[in-house]
């Protein structure tokens, strides 16, 4: 091994920092996630905030050492409250030139950047489209670079197990794990015993991973050949509660619907059909059915619903899971949970598209699906996860509009928030109320159409029970019998049932909160999973004197009661998203206020950069403006 | 919940007024299903029926139990989903030819092969009635309606054999005004454990008028059908002097005539259990006799009740341990809580 870096680099910034910005990239079978996610278990576990992001390409297997097949997962981690996975990374792990150079215009100036020296070979520089070598021609100086021979160092490490050279080479990634793991001075216990348990039935390839690993760690502590290669620590995160786990939000959506079945004292049946990025949670859930979820991969998205509406009618709550193809297709039966006024939580992991679009990638442009997407006049409640751990007590409140109100729930999420996660105080579900249901005690006899004077919820009365025998359908149904009825007044009466019935969730849910800032100058009205990013922008603009707020919505529809009063206080309401303006047009129709847009659909998330730009940019445009006037 | 008192034909009916069109042959199908329901003792509040959209689908409004009409095609799903949720319940499916062979053809083809424990009437009229009478996946060939007024061209496609396609464990066929053997039909559905599928043909008086007259018209009936019964030789004719017989050589069913030395012993005995026989007689059509009765019923693992074998629900322990799993960062050594 040699360092080939330029001596400029010496002057670079050295590694010490209160957090760090990681960025492992490779072809997408150079197992990268696995990396990550074992290197986030780690920094936990040292007792590290942090937020991730995983950005992977479509194909399961892309063709190697190309450009866009690239597999990157980018962790923020460090002492202070992280909520972003870090605009710019400050170390790059690649592992082929196709890695290296699609990362480089994301890197920190003087970012630390250890590559793979044996895939810098003529053959794969050309299949990353490279007429020259960047470790050779000088294109890197501004970076501090650290080749190491990965691969032979691995297939040397690992020789004595005994696999044959190419599974031989498999081991690379813990190898660069190790290395990496000792250069932030953070655990291998959690990475060794993964590996006891995925490969417990394969010893050599278990100890083989084993050796791997513990020799990229060793390479680390041994090699003074590198001036870069200088051990750091990272201070630990200030936390306030006293059990974390690490959350994805696919995990915190099924573990809020488990723990909402536990506080409505309801079984739940989740039905669903595989669509990237929402089948991380049927597989969560699959996993984890004696908790009182029971799963049902169903033949198409139209039967996921369905059946799940099935199981809303025979008093099981029925979720459903899809992003925006699949939820396009469950529209016509979200139509009917609603004439029938049957509780249903259907969950939409957000994908950029239009129609198969780009199916890893992530964006927020089903806004107006979910809650204007359906014929006839059909509101439902639209509530929106903001972070991974959010997603828990997101679902937990999709649950509760549910059963509350009788009435189908999208909760949205998207592909940033299923895949990404963060540390998370796990918490106390008995500290939650209960959730109320209408269901009939079993003494109990009457009508199912029977109302609940401040909800309008029906009766959540199952066959089985002999007191609430009835029929119900998608035909309009009288007010009081629920038999079909084709009277123009009845009809207007349950249009008006069905509209009030939503408007009244608003008297129901917590009133908006200023998520940060003061009133009177800027306001960042913002949904979803921009919420971290935009939360770090906001701050970083107040610690500069800024007069700004970060206001961030969960409840989109209906909207909180206060929020047009709330945002009567500011001069400017500029509203970012992941996509044309969705929220912006949901707030022009409901509060008729004066948003400002900035919008993006790149298929990654905003930067801490680029907010602070915007809030800066309409800030001035608003001083200008005033002098103007 | 215990059925305290047994129920009667009338109690079955709920005090919608029927609104078919006079002489339609759903009405039959309905006096049909409260008789099967009486006989076979049935419990109002343990009994759903839930159907799709059609003429057909509207049946539930009509039979005092529970009763869910859902969406064009889909209630195969649906019925899934309350049957997984509520596996002690009675559930009946009533669908169209439309609504469960075209629109609804995939979710039908999917509850067949997963044998829910459930009973699926398809009305067939050959027509789409509630829509005025366009023509359907099952019509035959030529014939006319709005949308094919030079008569159709598609190739029609027979109920059972999509049904045996599909892996079905029960297949029969009954008509709508036997009023004597529909019922009886409908109880042994009932029986069957998984999903019991039932071809009934039904006359559209307004739209397919009489379209099954050359299988149902009473005065030939014993001629165009052959009543099937497991373990019975194939017999039918009002002489029962016609039979089927197997050519080895075709591997078809052909209609023989008793008598000069063609004996019952040259017949094929019907086995209800034998999917080969079954897609014989599922597929007989004019000039040949139809097959009524009982066509195909074997034993298969029933989808309902794999299901909850797999799934265990002790949802009360395991939720506040499934939080604290995965990979925890546990301080409460390090740090007192506050
Ligand atoms: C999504 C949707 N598409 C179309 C229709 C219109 N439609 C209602 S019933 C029907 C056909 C019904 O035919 P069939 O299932 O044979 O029932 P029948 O009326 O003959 O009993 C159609 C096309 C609808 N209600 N919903
Ligand atoms: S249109 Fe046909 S199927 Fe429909 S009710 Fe009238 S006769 Fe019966
Ligand atoms: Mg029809």
């Amino acid at each position: 091994m040699s360092d080939k870096s330029s001596a400029s680099a010496n002057s670079l910034k050295p590694l010490e920092r209160d957090r760090h910005v990681i960025r492992f990239a490779g072809d997408s079978g150079d197992g990268i996630q696995l990396q990550g996610q074992q290197f986030t278990v780690a920094s936990a576990l040292s007792g590290h905030d942090l937020a991730t992001l995983p950005d992977f390409p479509a194909e399961i297997r892309a063709p190697a050492g190309t450009r866009y097949g690239v597999s990157a997962f980018q962790i923020q981690f460090g002492g202070d409250r992280i909520t972003t996975a870090g605009d710019a990374p400050d170390v790059l792990i690649a592992f082929n030139p196709a890695a290296l150079v699609v990362n480089l215009s994301h890197l920190e100036p003087g970012a630390l950047i250890i590559v793979d020296a044996d895939a810098f070979t003529e053959q794969r520089l050309k299949r990353a489209d490279l007429a020259t070598n960047p470790l050779e021609d000088g294109s890197l100086e501004a970076y501090r670079v650290c080749p190491v021979d990965i691969t032979s160092l691995t297939v040397q490490a690992v020789k004595p197990h005994g696999l044959g050279s190419k599974d031989s080479a498999r081991c690379k990634n813990f190898y660069a794990l190790g290395l990496v793991l000792w250069l932030f001075d953070q655990p291998r216990e959690p990475t060794m015993a993964w590996i006891e348990e995925k490969f417990g039935r394969l010893p050599d390839v278990r100890d083989a991973n084993l050796t791997a690993l513990n020799a990229g760690h060793a390479f680390g502590e041994t090699s003074e050949l590198s001036h870069h290669l200088v051990q750091s620590t990272t201070p630990q995160a200030p936390l306030d509660s006293v059990e974390y786990r690490t959350v994805t939000g696919a995990e915190a959506i099924a573990l809020g619907l488990l723990a909402a079945g536990e506080l409505a004292d309801t079984e739940l049946m989740f039905c669903s059909y595989p669509i990237t990025p929402a089948s991380s949670v049927l597989h969560h859930l699959a996993g984890l059915e004696d908790a009182g979820v029971a799963t049902f991969q169903a033949e198409d998205e139209i039967a996921a619903v369905c059946s799940a509406i099935g199981a809303s009618y025979a008093g099981k709550l029925g979720v459903t899971s899809s992003s925006g193809p699949g939820i396009a297709l469950k529209g016509e039966a979200i139509g009917l949970a609603v004439a029938a006024e049957l509780p249903l939580v259907i969950v939409n992991s957000q994908r950029a598209g239009p129609s198969t679009g780009l199916p890893t990638k992530t964006e927020q442009s089903d806004l107006y699906q979910a809650v204007y997407g359906r014929n006839g006049d059909t509101p439902i409640p639209v509530v929106a996860a903001k972070t991974p751990g959010h997603c828990f007590d997101a679902a937990i409140e999709a649950v509760t509009l549910a059963l509350r109100h009788m009435t189908p729930v999208i909760l949205l999420t998207d592909g940033y928030i299923a895949n990404a996660s963060e540390l998370w105080p796990i918490p106390d579900i008995d500290a939650y109320p209960a959730i109320p249901t209408r269901k009939p005690g079993p003494d109990e006899s009457g009508s199912a159409f029977e109302r609940d004077p401040e909800t309008y919820a029906r009766r959540w009365a199952a066959p089985g029970h002999p007191g609430f025998i009835h029929r119900v359908g998608g035909i309009e149904k009288d007010v009081t019998t629920g038999n079909i009825s084709y009277d123009a007044d009845n009809h207007q009466a349950m249009t008006d049932i069905r509209q009030n019935k939503v408007l009244n969730v608003a008297k129901f849910v917590a009133p908006q909160e200023m998520d940060q800032g003061v009133t009177g100058g800027l306001a960042v009205v913002a949904w979803g999973s921009t919420y971290g990013t935009i939360y770090q922008a906001v701050k970083e603009c107040l610690a500069e004197g800024a007069q700004v707020a970060h206001i961030h919505i969960t409840q989109i529809n209906p909207l909180p009661s206060n929020l047009g009063e709330m945002l009567a206080g500011f001069h400017t309401v500029l509203v970012p998203e992941l996509n044309t303006g969705q929220l912006a047009t949901l707030l022009k129709d409901r509060l008729v206020i004066d948003v400002k847009q900035h919008n993006k659909v790149t298929g990654q998330p905003l930067t801490v950069t680029e907010i602070k730009n915007a809030i800066h940019e309409h800030a001035s445009a608003r001083l200008r403006d005033v002098a103007g006037d | 919940m215990s059925q305290t008192q047994v129920l009667s034909f009338k109690d079955f009916a709920t005090d919608q007024e029927v609104r078919w069109c006079p002489g339609c042959g759903d009405y039959s199908i309905l006096k049909a299903v409260q008789r099967a329901l009486a006989d076979t003792g049935a419990s109002a509040e343990n009994t759903v029926f839930v159907s799709g959209i059609g003429c057909s689908s509207r049946l539930p409004y009509y039979v005092e139990t529970y009763g869910f009409h859902t969406i064009h095609g889909r209630a195969p799903a649906v019925a899934t989903g309350v049957k997984l949720a509520n596996p002690e319940l009675d559930v009946w499916l009533v669908t169209g030819d439309g609504d469960g062979l075209s629109i609804g053809g995939n979710h039908l083809l999917h509850v067949l092969r997963r044998n829910v424990n459930m009973n699926i009437l398809l009305f067939n009229n050959e027509i789409y009635g509630l829509t005025k009478g366009q023509y359907s996946p099952t019509s035959r060939e030529g014939t006319r309606s709005p949308t094919s007024p030079d008569g159709s061209f598609d190739n029609p496609v027979i109920p059972g054999s999509f049904a045996l396609g599909a892996g079905a464990s029960f297949i029969a066929r009954g008509i709508d005004i036997d009023q004597k053997g529909l019922p009886l039909l409908l109880a042994d559905a009932q029986a069957h454990q998984g999903t019991a599928f039932i071809e009934i043909l039904q006359n559209c008086i307004v739209y397919n008028k009489d379209v099954f007259d050359d299988v149902v018209a009473k005065k030939q009936a014993k001629e165009t059908q052959v009543q099937v019964v497991h373990g019975q030789p194939l017999i039918y004719g009002k002489d029962e002097d016609k039979g089927l017989r197997l050519n080895t050589q075709t591997l078809a069913l052909e209609s023989v005539t008793l008598g000069n030395g063609i004996t019952e012993a040259d017949l094929l005995v019907h086995d209800e259990t034998n999917p080969i026989i079954a897609a014989l007689l599922v597929a007989l059509a004019p000039p040949m006799p139809t097959a009524m009765g009982i066509i195909h019923r074997v034993e298969k693992p029933v989808f309902d009740q794999a299901y909850w074998e797999h799934k265990p629900t002790q949802r009360s322990a395991k939720v506040r341990d499934l939080l604290r799993t995965g990979n925890m960062l546990d301080r409460r050594n390090e740090v007192s809580p506050r």
